[in-house]
Formats: C-alpha cells, sequence, structure tokens
C-alpha cells in the first residue's frame, strides 16, 4: 500500500479560532470558514533537516547557555517522549523545537517585561531530532508560572512551548506542555481554549519517575501526536494518472 | 480482541505566544545560542530561476498590523520540485524550499528573498500555477493558518485550488502584486478583504 494524503484534520478537537476568554483571538481570527483542500504535493511534501543542521548540545537548555561551570537555576527537569502518528508509527528524523520562561517566569525576550529576573545561564529554547523510533527527550529546569495581560489576575501555568514538523506541511503543528498536577490549567484561557478535557490531557506531561534519574532530575513524559496518513488500497489519483 | 479501529488523536495546537522567536527565532528575541538558526535561507545559492522578494504586513480586525507574527514558507523551486523525496526530480544543492519569515517588530513588515517557484502538480494529472504555501502563526491564532502566495504577472486561471474558492472575488486575496522583482502579499486575518484560509 502507498502513502496517500494526510487524514482530515479534527478541527472540533483543537482550538477553534475564535476563543473570547482568550481575548487576543478576538481580532486575530478569521471570520470565514477556511477552504477544504484536498492534499496535493505542496501539502503532502515539508521540509527535512538533518543532524548537520543543529548540535548535540542543543537539546540540553541547562548547558546550551550556560557559562562555563554554571547551571540555570531551577528544578532540573527531563522531558522526554516520542513523536506518532495517528496510525501510532513513529515519526522518525523530525525536528523537534522547545521554548519556555526561565523557573522564576521570566522570558528571554526583548519583549518581555515582567518583574522577575532572568537568569544569566539561562536562554530557554531547544532542539532536537527524534530518533528512529520517534523518541526525543530535552534537559531543563522546569518553568516558572507567569501572569499576562489577559484578564488583570491571568497566570499562565508552567508550560513549554513545542514545535514539530512530521514529513509533509499539513503535518506542521506548535503547542503547549503543561505538567500534571497544575491548579493553573484548570484556570488557563489558552489552556481552556481546547474544547475537550481529553485533549488536554494530552497537552499535560506526565510524571516519569522510572526516567527520572535519582538524586539528580526529575522526568515528565510527553508524546507528540501527528496527523497521519491515508494507505491507498484504492487509486485515489493523489498524482494523476 | 476488538475490532475497533485504533488510531491516535493528533495532539491540540496551542498559539505559539507573543515569544515565539525565542524559540524559532532566538536572534530576533535578542539573544544568539545556536550555531546557526534555521530557515534564513531558502532558495540557496544554486537555484535556478528568477530572484525575488516577497513582502507584507499581517493586519488583524482591527485593521493594525499584527507585530509579533512568524511565518513558514514552503515552495518548490523553479522547475516546480520541492526538496523532498515524494517529489518527482531534483533540487539544487542548498536549495531548501523552506523558509522562516519575521517581522520588524515596530511596524510588523516582513519579507523574504527566493526564487519564484515553477508550476507543481496537482491532483488528477492537473497543474498548479506557481505558488508559496505560507503557514502562520502568532498569539491569538489557536491554529496555524494555511494559506498559499500566487503571483500576479501568472497565468492562475486554471489554478485547480484557486479555482476550488466559490467566491471569485475572494481569490484575489491570494495574488501577490509585482513591482519590479517584489511582491506584495497582504494578509488579513479578519473582515474586508479577508485572505483565504485553507484547511489542508
Amino acid at each position: 500500500m502507498k502513502p496517500a494524503e494526510f487524514y482530515q484534520r479534527d478541527r472540533s478537537w483543537h482550538p477553534p479560532a475564535l476563543t473570547p476568554p482568550y481575548k487576543t483571538s478576538v481580532a486575530r481570527s478569521p471570520r470565514y470558514a477556511p477552504i477544504s483542500l484536498e492534499n496535493t504535493p505542496s501539502e503532502i511534501t515539508g521540509p527535512r533537516f538533518g543532524h548537520s543542521d543543529i548540535d548535540p548540545l542543543d537539546n540540553d537548555l541547562l548547558r546550551n547557555y550556560a557559562q562555563a561551570g554554571e547551571s540555570p537555576i531551577g528544578e532540573r527537569i527531563i522531558v522526554h517522549g516520542r513523536v506518532l502518528d495517528e496510525n501510532a508509527r513513529p515519526v522518525p528524523n523530525t525536528l523537534v523545537e522547545v521554548w519556555q520562561a526561565n523557573a522564576g517566569g521570566r522570558y528571554r525576550h526583548k519583549k518581555d517585561t515582567y518583574l522577575a529576573p532572568i537568569d544569566p545561564n539561562f536562554g530557554g529554547c531547544g532542539r532536537t531530532l527524534t530518533d528512529a523510533e520517534g523518541y526525543y527527550y530535552f534537559r531543563t529546569v522546569k518553568p516558572g508560572a507567569y501572569p499576562w495581560r489577559n484578564g488583570i489576575n491571568d497566570w499562565r501555568p508552567a508550560h513549554i512551548h513545542a514545535s514539530v514538523f512530521g514529513s509533509g506541511f499539513a503535518q506542521r503543528l506548535i503547542t503547549q506542555l503543561y505538567f500534571e498536577g497544575d491548579p493553573l490549567i484548570a484556570r488557563c484561557p489558552i489552556v481552556q481554549t481546547v474544547p475537550d478535557p481529553a485533549a488536554i490531557d494530552m497537552l499535560t506531561a506526565k510524571l516519569d519517575m522510572n526516567a527520572t534519574i535519582p538524586l539528580d532530575t526529575i522526568a515528565y513524559r510527553f508524546d507528540i501526536v501527528l496527523r497521519g496518513r491515508r494507505s491507498t488500497l484504492f487509486e485515489n489519483k493523489l498524482e494523476g494518472n | 480482541m476488538s475490532n475497533d479501529p485504533k488510531y491516535l488523536k493528533e495532539t491540540p495546537s496551542q498559539t505559539a505566544g507573543p515569544y515565539v522567536h525565542i524559540g524559532l527565532a532566538p536572534g530576533a528575541a535578542g539573544f544568539d545560542i545556536y550555531r546557526e538558526e534555521l530557515g534564513w535561507d531558502i532558495a540557496g545559492p544554486n537555484a535556478a530561476g528568477a530572484r525575488i522578494h516577497v513582502e507584507g504586513v499581517v493586519i488583524d480586525g482591527t485593521g493594525a498590523p499584527v507585530k509579533d507574527v512568524l511565518l513558514e514558507a514552503w515552495q518548490a523551486n523553479a522547475q516546480g520540485v520541492y526538496a523532498h523525496p515524494e517529489s518527482a526530480g531534483e533540487v539544487e544543492e542548498g536549495f531548501r524550499g523552506w523558509g522562516r519569515v519575521i517581522t520588524d517588530f515596530a511596524t510588523g513588515e516582513w519579507g523574504f528573498d527566493t526564487v519564484k517557484p515553477g508550476p507543481t502538480p496537482g491532483r488528477h494529472g492537473q497543474m498548479q500555477a506557481p505558488h508559496i504555501n505560507l503557514w502562520i502563526v502568532a498569539r491569538g491564532i489557536n491554529l496555524g493558518l494555511n494559506t498559499r502566495l500566487y503571483f500576479d504577472d501568472e497565468d492562475n486561471t486554471a489554478d485547480p485550488v484557486l479555482n476550488t474558492i466559490e467566491w471569485e472575488h475572494r481569490r484575489a486575496t491570494l495574488i501577490a502584486k509585482r513591482t519590479g522583482s517584489t511582491y506584495r502579499f497582504d494578509i488579513r486575518l479578519q473582515g474586508a478583504g479577508e485572505t483565504v484560509f485553507f484547511d489542508i
């Protein structure tokens, strides 16, 4: 069987464009329905990356911006998991990029003015390629919660942003990872743009004691699922003929 | 045993947020961390075809520029070949066809240099007019927006995707306007002249 187009995206599982409790979405959400497009090679292909694009240290946020002999402040964590598709097959050699606030909830960004301090030893971004089984890992510090101007007392739960490619441009995805047990998850207008609690659960990394390194670093598991592709039992003329 | 088909659900999207640059373009966030950031050279030095510049601004429903937006471009080379094993043909060494595009934080203006893509195969043996696929993320955008940029100096009348758009006047929102070697492509998220976005 030959792989064909991607399964239609379940838009009721994703957040809708217009989510008024997340105020910024109001003026940035299209009002017309997106036009459904059967996949062509433009959507099935996508950028590819290799080990020459990144450095081995890029996935270690404890070290990739720290001065020699120093470490960022905060709870040392491992975030690891697999990138799979909807068919539960691993997505190998795909680029995973992450970014986050430091342990105090401050981003290293010229536009972030929160009063918590910058950590001189923490950049806050990392990237890696999944291996042949779709496995990836990062080492970092657990990010802090921080306030944001939505409501006047809205706080983001601790989170790590993640960007994933897959093999086709139609799989492109950006999401956010939250941490099991955080009471701010239920109160966050951005988390709550996701309609289904089971979908929010997919965004919640779970404590993983077996992957934890005793006396060193605590681990959280976060699997990422990208769109899967049909297999053609019958010719659907994707490429003509 | 059960005969229920066992599929996983896609991980739900969340907004890229205002600090997307830290992860995808740290130089723009204000710091230097990687040996090389990704996505700054779409075509490379060896690509054949016309060298062009594409520019624009993303505009929100109030008419203001979206200054913290990030776009990604995905395109074929001048021969209509994508840098991917499922695209028939070869691309020039160094041609990736993929780029990341950030704004001037003061104005929201963005731009990138590339080569003009050629026509690409579509479905059912049809050909697609030259186009650049765009993906748009930002604070306030809950799921990345897909659209396509076409060129006003090409014959787009037979393009099967443009012709899928029932409202003929809306097709114009996908046509970049040429001045010299520059193509202007403003994207309106909402309101009058809302750009056509695709569920791909």
